[in-house]
């Protein structure tokens, strides 16, 4: 008993330690500095620079990442069919944003060109509205069969979910809804979606992609702001209480059915987000895009950066899309012909990653910003007794 | 505590109707979901007829179930070759608990392989029968040693590495090598499928059953997969590795401090999981009669369905699991149009777990201890 409390004393005094070391506003300056750079860094690159464009691609990732991390890392449900809210997404943009549906005549605070247009025209706000309305129920329907199951059988039934929406997506030419008009254009895509509208700001362009990075930037903001309260909050404990022990958790009085929903439901409608607003910078929402390798993708992110992490996530996301959309399309396919030799790595893209990937998991299985409590339980499960955050010991 | 939600409030009586009807869902709804597909299509075969080619310039109307029965005999020689593969994911899955992503690609390159080495024995369409058997039997075995020994190696660069890790740690490292051999097949063949010399004419009906013509390829595939299903049963049940390779699924730990080596059991077992894929590849190879690069993939996805819906770590499971996925996939291309197959076969796969949430014939693993 006495070690226990001389344990918790010292804990005491690690936790006045750390808030002793900063003064408490240069945690918020630090936060501010960050954004207000992060708001400068389009005038760093010209308009239409490879490089923002990435970056932009990048920060739809992260959003994507903060939404998986929600359901994986937080409530230890893995999902692998997380394409299908991209899917959703992406096609709320097509269905509310464009001439797709050429007999209905709907405009809501659009700009006065798109106002002439035939088709459902919204504002891109309330895309993103009703992109996360459509996304989060979807996420519940998604979430209901594998209420009952566990571990990896939850995977393999979400998987399913993603392959079913990305079929539906393929054939969606041949589903008629009213007058001819189908559910989606299949393969051939939507063309032509409506480019966002601000009043003021005006209608983007694709010559100039800074308001487009500002646009993500905004959005990536308002979901990692939302993320960190939601972890700390009731729900947010409730979803670890689950991932760590269902049992325990539930006879502490955990709702799980309501719980768990909230988790796919939340997680979904991030990534309708984000889908939504990539289906617009895309300008085109083709049903091609919504492969399974896609939410592999997100998943390697928040793995790769740490599962459970907010900010792992944040950097994993980085990390791969810009592995993948900037250092290997622009940076590493011109290598071999600085050296003289014969071949262009664009048909090498997909091992590189792959290696890549290998290599950093082996290097560190735990992920680059490992959650303090995974580490922890981590450590403990190898080495009990042995030191809070010690190193992993090799098997 | 939150608020007591209506469900628990629900009278004695009505609850009782409630557990009455889930009880009986569970027990029948699973046959019946099963039993759907096919005793729909034959009903309606039966009752409504369908047109069964032309004679003498008039069109047929059948009114029996050979159509059914040929779509029966396409899903189980295609469920072979699924169950193969998914052999494979459910014996890793038992043992280490890994969803071994790669293991498609491991397929894929069992398929190249093969491809390759027809070209080096100079085997071609005018190779004589004994030249042809003896040639496949060299490719089988070439096949499954170099897929077995992939798996291997595989494990020991990418999964030995992070045990004790988190557990989605390897999923990634799958994922990675899943990529990495793509990449191997992209290069090998190129982007787009290649025919491959349809060495058996494999569309040979070799005799009828009651009207249905059994073609040499579900021959092969059968009769190739029957063996080596039987032939692993009898390894894992009778010998000694066998045995240590169940302790192990079981409880690694114990399995140690009994004198197993568990590292040389979990290679033997990739060992096995890569040569049932090599023998499925050569399998796909002569029965498709095309082979590309993304086709581990795609089959991977299937074969790990198969072996979820048959329940995971189940090796009758996933025999079963890939069977019944054949069947489903040879109805729904030919009644829905094959653009539906994938989300009829996705759709049943979810309607199984909601009825059986430990797969059809129950898991095997430590977590269902």
């Amino acid at each position: 008993m006495s070690e226990l409390r001389a344990q918790i004393e010292e804990w005491r005094a690690a936790g006045r330690r750390q808030v002793r070391r900063l003064p408490s506003w240069s945690n918020r300056a630090a936060v501010g500095i960050l954004i207000v750079l992060g708001a400068l860094l389009p005038f760093a690159f010209a308009e239409t620079s490879g490089f923002l464009n990435a970056t932009i691609i990048s920060l739809a990732y992260v959003v994507m990442a903060l939404g998986l991390n929600i359901v994986v890392g937080f409530a230890g449900l893995l999902d692998l069919g997380y394409v299908a809210f991209y899917a959703i997404g992406a096609y709320c943009v097509g269905w509310f944003g464009s001439d797709f549906f050429y007999k209905a005549h709907l405009h809501v605070g659009v700009s006065h060109f798109a106002g002439t247009l035939p088709g459902i025209h919204f504002n891109f706000i309330l895309i993103l509205v009703c992109a996360v309305a459509i996304t989060s129920v979807m996420g519940c329907l998604i979430g209901l069969p594998t209420l009952r199951l566990r571990g990896d059988y939850i995977a393999i039934v979400t998987l399913a979910f993603g392959e079913i929406i990305g079929v539906v997506a393929v054939n969606g030419q041949g589903i008629n809804l009213v007058d001819g008009m189908t559910l989606t254009a299949g393969n051939l895509g939507i063309p032509a979606v409506d480019l966002p509208y601000f009043p003021i700001v005006g209608t983007f362009n694709l010559l100039d992609l800074r308001p487009w990075y500002w646009l993500i930037f905004v959005i990536m903001l308002v979901v990692l702001f939302v993320n960190l309260r939601v972890r700390d909050s009731r729900l947010g404990r409730a979803w670890v209480a689950l991932r760590e022990d269902e049992v325990a958790a539930v006879s502490m009085g955990i709702p799980l059915v309501r719980t768990k929903l909230l988790a796919y439901a939340t997680g979904a409608s991030f990534g309708g987000m984000s889908g939504a607003f990539l289906g617009a910078y895309f300008t085109t929402v083709n049903a091609g895009q919504f492969a399974f390798s896609f939410s592999i993708f997100v998943l390697a992110m928040i793995i790769v950066g740490g599962l459970g992490s907010i900010w792992g996530a944040v950097f994993g996301a980085l990390l791969l899309s810009y592995i993948n959309y900037y250092l290997i399309p622009d940076v590493l396919n011109g290598l071999p012909g600085d050296f003289g030799l014969n071949f262009s790595l664009t048909q090498l893209s997909f091992g590189i990653f792959g290696f890549l990937l290998v290599i950093v998991m082996v290097l560190r299985p735990q992920g680059l910003f490992p959650e303090r409590r995974r580490a922890l339980e981590l450590t403990e499960a190898i080495a009990p007794g042995g030191e809070e955050g010690a190193p992993v010991p090799p098997t | 505590m939150e608020a007591i939600t209506p469900a628990t409030r629900v009278p004695i009586g009505a609850r009782r109707s409630v557990v009455a009807t889930r009880r009986f869902l569970e027990r029948f709804g699973l046959i019946a979901a099963l039993a759907a597909l096919p005793i729909y299509y034959g009903a309606h075969d039966l009752i409504s007829g369908y047109p069964a080619g032309f004679v003498d310039g008039h069109q047929v109307v059948a009114h029996n179930l050979t159509r059914l029965g040929g779509n029966l005999a396409v899903g189980f020689s295609n469920g072979a070759i699924w169950a193969l593969i998914a052999i494979g994911y459910t014996l890793v899955y038992g043992i280490i608990e890994l969803i071994n992503f790669a293991h498609g690609d491991v397929f894929m390159i069992g398929s190249f392989t093969s491809v390759g080495l027809w070209g080096s024995l100079g085997l071609g369409l005018t190779t004589g029968v004994v030249g042809l058997i003896a040639g496949l039997l060299v490719t089988l075995v070439v096949v499954m040693a170099v897929c077995g020994s992939l798996n291997v190696l595989i494990e020991r660069v990418a999964y030995r590495p992070l045990r004790g890790a988190p557990k989605l740690a390897p999923l990634i490292t799958a994922v990675g090598f899943s990529f990495i051999l793509q990449n191997v097949g992209l290069l090998w063949l190129g982007g787009s499928p290649q025919g491959v010399n349809d060495l058996i004419r494999q569309d040979h009906a070799v005799f009828h059953i009651s009207g249905v013509p059994i073609q040499r390829g579900y021959i092969l595939a059968l009769g190739l997969t029957i063996p080596l299903v039987l032939g692993l049963a009898w390894f894992i049940g009778n010998t000694r590795a066998g045995r240590a390779m169940r302790a192990t699924a079981q409880d690694p730990e114990a399995a140690r401090l009994m004198g197993i080596n568990v590292d040389a059991t979990i290679s033997l077992t990739f060992m096995l999981g890569g040569m049932l894929a090599g023998a499925a590849g050569l399998v796909y190879a002569i029965y498709e009669t095309n082979v590309w690069y993304f086709q581990g993939f795609e089959a991977g996805l299937i074969a790990f369905t198969a072996a979820v819906m048959g329940g995971i770590g189940n090796v009758r499971g996933a025999v079963l699991g890939g069977l019944i996925i054949g069947v489903i996939q040879a109805l729904s291309d030919a009644r829905l149009g094959p653009q539906w197959t994938e989300a009829v076969v996705f759709g049943y796969l979810i309607v199984i777990m909601v009825l059986r949430p430990r797969g059809l014939l129950g898991e095997e693993t430590r977590e269902a201890g």
